[in-house]
């Protein structure tokens, strides 16, 4: 039985500009009704037709989960990325169908908490947005900081304030506002666990923090997508298949694996759940791997690969696909 | 046509018996004339007509039955349902799991109204009327997923996922093959599963773990397992070891058709969509000797499965002790003539 998701037909019944860089999209069921209930943290992976080439990005779902008539989700346009932002905001347009898959948590609040501390950097509020809507619903106690470049980017600031006033702390960069992240670690109690969703250094500075401060390993929470990169085109044999295929610049190997009619299992496609997985036979030249997932000594060995986020630069590489 | 709920005990007098219907749609678990081991893992999608499969959620002849059974355990001995303080809402999930499969599946005996959050649930075999606020326990008589299971045939246990583990943090356990939700409480799936043997070294919890964290909403698996159990008796729990277990040394040639029955469990897995938790259900099927005769092809194929179950299998599942009767029992019924592949009677 192979992992993965089933799939909705969702048609787009508003794009809302929140500000220069993101975007927000509503999807409702095609077919009328209402889409599956999920829990905060979970995300959906929109599955985006660009002529020939078909981009799955995963995105957090924002919406509040006690009304589940629509999803939304939010896009923060990324001009040097692979284009499947780019997409979302030039392309997506109200009255659109689209296909979504089921959702998928990979970032659940821990219900044993007695408090969530939320800790948020620019578009990596949108899973918190929701998280907190399914908190707020029955007094769950949490406090979210939430730290934003200046005060015209910041998405959703307003409305975090409005529905939880003083539980919601901004920070700016362009005022020079720092999270007190030493000084929220040593304050808490007991029973409190740590969220984080943000920029790869931010998750890094939040988990080393906590884990000098004594807090354990399974109290700290992080979101850590990685978006694929693109990067130099490179040839690939699957051996299985027994494919010659060519990642093109701005594809992902997973991608391309999938544009030959090969399906290997995926949740996350931003390197942290581990179902793409894969064996490598054999390789000359060098990993570029982007991925949360495998070990440091698995990306030192050559023998495996994350193909949802990672690539290869040189001669060959054989995979067991 | 409404099912015709039959009036027995699985206790005392065992009046439990299966209309001939009935045992037509038992899951009889061998596809061949051997049993190993194996990963029958498939997705838990609608099935045949007449058969345990034609539903997500079965219900059966002996609902109404097993139901009474079950409360009597639970007044007896409360500890069998058990939901650490954190799963509650797991507990609501699969409230509305049971309620909106049960109403859309049965509809002549179950009702689900739902006018936002103030929901009526009616449940005609049990005579159940109810109007109750989703998410708010005070306004049903038992926690949500006590007041459920209370409805719903078989064992349900309540996993939570966190720390890449899974952790037996709720439950309703009152049809078990043995083993103690009061023991297993708030254990994580290697814990719970420490006494398998051999397993372990094969490294088959590791993949199992790995497979059911990867459960996803909507796409739900099942598999089936099998034991034996002397009497019709459905509480086979330690807690209640000193009623049952002396059962086993009552087998004799004469009352091997009465006494001798096949348990199979249907489980299925299934991701609850608010908690983020998972539900097995594990629901219970009892099938006398006699009854299994009935079916020439699954009786010659029985005869054959217990009579060249290896040792420790046998052992494992406690059937050493009335093993040889059975089989010889049995082979008054195999002629020795090949079966059909699959499952099902010919």
């Amino acid at each position: 039985m192979s992992a993965g998701t089933n799939k909705l037909n969702v048609t787009v019944t508003e794009v809302v500009a929140v500000n220069e860089l993101v975007k927000r999209f509503h999807f409702e069921r095609t077919d009328g009704g209402n889409l599956p209930t999920f829990s905060g943290g979970a995300h959906v992976v929109v599955e985006m037709r660009d002529g020939d080439i078909t981009r799955l990005n995963p995105y957090s779902l924002m919406s509040s989960p006690l009304s589940t008539r629509d999803y939304t989700i939010s896009v923060r346009r990324d001009d040097v990325g692979r284009g499947g932002s780019l997409f979302m905001h030039n392309r997506v347009k109200r009255g659109m169908e689209m296909v979504i898959s089921y959702p998928v948590n990979l970032f659940s609040l821990d219900l044993r908490a007695r408090k969530h501390l939320m800790i948020a950097g620019g578009i990596g509020i949108t899973p918190f947005l929701a998280q907190t809507a399914q908190l707020a619903s029955y007094g769950g106690n949490f406090e979210l900081h939430y730290t934003c470049r200046s005060e015209a980017l910041g998405s959703y600031t307003e409305v975090l304030r409005e529905r939880y006033g003083n539980r919601v702390n901004l920070y700016y960069d362009e005022h020079n506002e720092r999270i007190p992240l030493e000084r929220l670690l040593a304050t808490q109690p007991l029973g409190t666990h740590i969220y984080v969703c943000g920029p790869a250094g931010m998750i890094k500075w939040v988990r080393d923090t906590a884990g000098a401060h004594g807090w354990p390993d399974d109290s700290v929470h992080y979101e850590h997508f990685a978006a694929p990169q693109p990067g130099t085109p490179f040839d690939v044999k699957l051996a299985v298949s027994g494919l010659e295929i060519r990642v093109g610049e701005q594809q992902s190997l997973l991608e391309a694996i999938e544009a030959a009619g090969v399906d290997p299992p995926y949740l996350c496609r931003g390197g942290v759940c581990g179902q793409c997985e894969t064996n490598v036979i054999s390789y000359d030249g060098t990993f570029k791997h982007n991925d949360h997932w495998l070990s440091d000594e698995e990306h030192c060995s050559g023998k495996k690969i994350m193909p949802c986020v990672s690539r290869f630069e040189g001669r060959s590489l054989v995979l067991e696909r | 046509m409404g099912i015709n709920f039959r009036k027995e005990t699985f206790r005392d007098d065992f009046t439990f018996r299966n209309s001939p219907e009935n045992i037509r749609r038992f899951p009889f678990p061998y596809h061949e004339d051997a049993y190993m081991y194996s990963v029958n893992i498939e997705p838990h999608v609608p099935g045949p007509k007449n058969s345990v499969f034609e539903h997500l959620v079965d219900v059966d002849e002996h609902y109404v039955s097993e139901m009474q059974d079950r409360a009597m355990v639970l007044a007896e001995d409360p500890l069998r349902c058990q939901s650490l303080p954190h799963m509650t809402l797991a507990g609501w999930d699969l409230l509305e799991l049971l309620m909106t499969e049960k109403a859309a599946s049965y509809p002549e005996h179950f009702s689900l109204t739902r006018e936002g959050d103030r929901w009526h649930w009616i449940n005609r075999p049990l005579g159940i009327d109810d109007t109750f606020t989703f998410g708010d326990v005070s306004t049903l008589p038992y926690g949500p997923m006590e007041y459920i299971t209370r409805q719903s045939q078989g064992d349900f246990a309540i996993l939570d996922q966190r720390d890449n583990n899974l952790w037996m943090d709720a439950g309703m356990i009152t049809t078990q093959a043995d083993w103690s939700l009061d023991f297993d409480i708030g254990m994580n799936f290697f814990e719970w599963h420490a006494p398998v043997p051999l397993a372990h070294e094969m490294g088959v919890f590791t993949r199992a773990l790995k497979f059911l964290t990867n459960i996803q909403q909507g796409k739900p698996a099942r598999r089936l397992n099998w034991t034996m159990t002397i009497n019709p008796r459905l509480d086979t729990s330690p807690e209640n070891f000193h009623k049952w277990g002396s059962d086993r040394l009552t087998v004799t040639p004469e009352n091997v058709g009465e006494k001798v029955h096949l348990r199979v469990e249907l489980q299925s897995f299934w991701r609850l969509p608010r908690s983020n938790a998972l539900v097995f259900p594990i629901r219970c099927y009892l099938l006398k000797m006699d009854e299994l005769v009935t079916v020439p092809k699954w009786a010659r194929r029985f005869h054959r499965v217990l009579r060249d179950l290896p040792v420790e299998l046998a052992e494992y599942k406690g059937l050493t002790r009335y093993r040889q009767t059975t089989v010889e029992w049995l082979s008054k019924y195999d002629d020795g003539a090949p079966t059909s592949p699959g499952f099902s009677p010919d």
